[in-house]
């Protein structure tokens, strides 16, 4: 065995898996994941650690795995997260704690993403659940959002012993995870579904369909209803479009209306909820979301283009979207951004007209400046175009909560040290903070925040 | 789950609903939607909220079957449930909204078309308990097909019916009304018109003659209905807005109809826009991209 390199993870053959929504990357078996565990170096000064939003105890973990003991394994990673199964699959490892592993100096860094995931899903397969705290504290907490940092607040505080309910606004707990990432990423049944019934093994309660704001604000959850504090989750927002002729056009979706409809509604399962899947789609943006939205349109049978105005290097994606985007058969135009979509006499999209970009100087973002280049216009054939260009904060919370501050961008101001707003009792963290992110900034975001809400109330 | 306290056939194809929904009955006012998901494989369908009791903790529905999904709703009965109702969605009518003493200086018209006939309900119900008395406008194909015309009677200060094919009432559209109200003298400060889009749009376009400020109701396709997809997005003016958390109520004199109306077949089967036509029947006036009648 080559220690330098990864034990090999099994995937679907690409060609296959472009049909279909079962999850690409099969997992590490028993073996496997003992094999790659013996990589570990255990160091004394773990970096790993250090590169995890939630500060997974890393070598301690894999040490159990390399000696069998999964279920302590399990135990270990739960310490500190609450959703292993998920960021095991969809966490941007190879810049956080894979990023840091000395392993990596000289050759692979060890699989931790992939060994997270074999662990969780080992514990699932044998029903091993998180379990509830001993001694409850008879305080009510509100979570909004039942996302990512939202799962992970209650969580957290749930095992402190509060009492804490979460308020989905959706008819589906999970937020991103059930919207957002696709299916063949993140199985929704084996892996959502089953984290969420963990979190509520730990006495969490969920009340889907309450839209905060609407149904109830935030100042009713604590006079009338009893809550001693709150933390908002509630994610990113509003789809962003370019501001181009034809946007408006029967055909041009955002990526969130796409995934949303494939994914929460299960179009390609063939619920009620139609989807425009398109034969000839044009994705624009370079993001994870851009990746998952193309990969989908893939699957549900068109030829599809992903149109980013930088190069190869700046995609926004993780690597691993990229190459497994690639294998499958997306077509990448890059240096190229739309100008025009172009429409039917019925309304529908016929193509895109897009013209080529040169790299210039860097800009704020440190990435050089994408240019046009003069005169480069051309037309691309195309039905669906899919705009995954980012979102910007629904103002539903800020707008109808006295006191709750709200910064030029309309992202609710939170310290990020401990989710606290400049609302008393009232935390925040995740999207609605930071703008569209990651789902592990979001778990670190609703960890820091339950430190933070369970200081408060001990104080208080 | 929601229980349907109530459910009965106003006419040939227009269905009540009162449903157990104690969050939305609590907070919702005139002009605000929700939306019903039916079972598990169910669309997410959003309806105008039509009237509500708080004590009661329910709200009232009304639709027209337009599709699959709020077909099979039709089957619903008392005792059955949805499987998810959310709500309040969308901002109350500015009529509920700003300072009441203003409102109370305005001369008011309400123009409901069909079904649209229900959301137009509670907002002059609402005006009528805060002591003002609206002009309403009720228009329908055909006499069967008005309906909530004794509970409308009860709240409004006139009210006017027309048929299109002057089996009740006056006849003629509602257009026609409003040219004749003006013409016998009368004058209003606000228009305020639900129904069909294309039914919206020809409102709007009488109104703008007479210079009579007009609000309108959209009702495009949603998917989450709380700004998340951006499938409801209009062009209002010069801007893009969406529906579920900018409306449904906009200024209908800046409103993109024949886009919007576009936009509303976007899911439609070639049966289910043959279903539009056969329910809007003359009122359809094309707009829909695929009848021709535009052209």
């Amino acid at each position: 065995m080559d220690m330098m390199k990864r034990v090999p993870i099994s995937e679907q053959d690409a060609k296959v898996r472009a049909t279909n929504f079962e999850e690409v990357c099969l997992g590490y078996t028993e073996d496997e994941a003992v094999e790659e565990a013996g990589r570990c170096l255990n160091c004394k000064n773990p970096m790993c650690v250090s590169g995890c939003p939630v500060s997974i105890n890393i070598p301690a973990f894999i040490e159990q795995v390399k000696n069998r003991n999964f279920e302590k394994a399990y135990e270990i990673i739960s310490e500190s997260s609450s959703l292993p199964a998920v960021c095991g699959r969809v966490c941007p490892q190879e810049s956080q704690c894979e990023g840091k592993c000395i392993r990596g100096v000289k050759g692979e860094a060890v699989a931790i993403g992939k060994l997270e995931r074999f662990v969780a899903d080992w514990a699932a397969k044998n029903n091993v659940k998180p379990q509830p705290a001993k001694e409850k504290l008879g305080k009510k907490v509100a979570v909004i959002g039942s996302g990512p940092a939202g799962l992970t607040c209650a969580g957290d505080l749930a095992k402190l012993g509060y009492d804490v309910t979460i308020f989905e606004a959706l008819h589906e707990a999970g937020g991103v995870l059930v919207y957002g990432i696709p299916e063949f990423r993140l199985p929704k049944e084996k892996v959502v579904a089953k984290e969420v019934e963990n979190v509520k093994a730990l006495g969490v309660k969920i009340e889907t369909n309450v839209i905060i704001g609407k149904s109830v604000t935030i100042d009713e959850l604590m006079e009338e209803e009893g809550f001693e504090a709150v933390f908002i989750g509630s994610g990113a927002g509003l789809p962003r479009f370019m501001g181009i002729p034809g946007e408006n056009a029967n055909g041009v979706f955002s990526a969130n209306e796409y995934l949303t409809r494939n994914n929460l509604m299960k179009a390609f399962k063939e619920y009620a909820t139609p989807i425009h899947a398109g034969k000839k789609v044009v994705v624009v943006g370079g993001g994870n979301v851009a990746m998952d939205a193309a990969r989908t349109a893939l699957r549900l049978g068109a030829e599809v283009h992903i149109v980013y105005r930088r190069s190869e290097a700046e995609l926004p994606a993780r690597v691993e979207e990229v190459h497994h985007a690639k294998e499958e058969g997306v077509i990448f135009n890059l240096l190229t951004n739309p100008t025009e979509i172009l429409v039917n006499e019925e309304g529908w999209v016929k193509g895109i007209r897009v013209i080529k970009m040169e790299l210039g100087e860097p800009d704020a973002s440190g990435r050089r400046r994408p240019v046009e280049v003069p005169g480069s216009e051309f037309e691309v054939e195309a039905d669906t175009v899919i705009m995954s260009l980012g979102t910007s904060p629904n103002p539903l919370i800020t707008s109808t909560t006295k006191g709750l501050e709200a910064n030029k961008k309309k992202c609710i101001v939170a310290e990020e040290e401990n989710g606290q707003t400049s609302k008393e009792g009232v935390f925040a963290g995740g999207d609605a903070v930071t703008g569209a992110a990651t789902v592990i900034l979001a778990m670190g975001a609703g960890k820091a925040a339950a430190k933070g809400i369970h200081e408060y109330l001990m104080k208080k | 789950m929601y229980q349907i306290v109530k459910s009965e056939k106003l006419n040939a194809n227009i269905y009540l609903m009162v449903v157990k929904a104690p969050r939305v009955a609590k907070h919702c006012l005139p002009g605000q939607f929700l939306i019903v998901k039916m079972d598990e494989e169910g669309e997410r369908i959003p309806l105008t909220i039509c009237d509500y009791d708080r004590e009661a903790e329910t709200i009232t529905i009304v639709f027209q079957p337009v599709g699959a999904s709020t077909e099979a709703m039709t089957a619903l009965k008392a005792g059955d449930c949805f499987m998810d109702v959310v709500g309040p969605l969308g901002n109350p009518s500015e009529l509920v909204t700003d300072d009441l003493e203003e409102t109370k200086k305005k001369k008011i018209l309400f123009v409901a078309g069909g079904v649209g006939t229900a959301p137009v309900y509670p907002q002059v119900k609402w005006l009528h308990e805060h002591g003002i008395d609206a002009d309403v406008i009720v228009g329908a194909k055909t006499k069967d097909l008005i309906i909530l015309e004794k509970e409308m009677e009860a709240v409004a200060g006139n009210l006017y019916i027309t048929t299109d094919d002057g089996s009740y009432g006056r006849s003629g559209m509602v257009t026609k009304v409003i040219e004749d109200l003006v013409a016998e003298g009368k004058q209003y400060d606000v228009c305020v018109s639900i129904g069909p889009m294309i039914m919206m749009k020809f409102c709007c376009l009488t109104t703008k003659k007479f210079n009579i400020p007009t609000i309108v109701s959209m009702n495009p396709i949603m998917v989450d209905g709380t700004g998340m997809c951006g499938a409801c997005r209009l062009s209002v003016g010069d801007e893009i807005k969406f529906a579920c958390v900018d409306g449904p109520e906009f200024d209908g004199h800046l409103v993109n109809f024949d886009e919007a109306m576009k936009r509303q077949q976007m899911y439609k089967t070639q049966e289910g826009r043959a279903l539009l036509k056969l329910r809007e029947g003359d009122t359809h006036h094309g707009g829909c991209g695929h009848c021709g009648g535009d052209k």
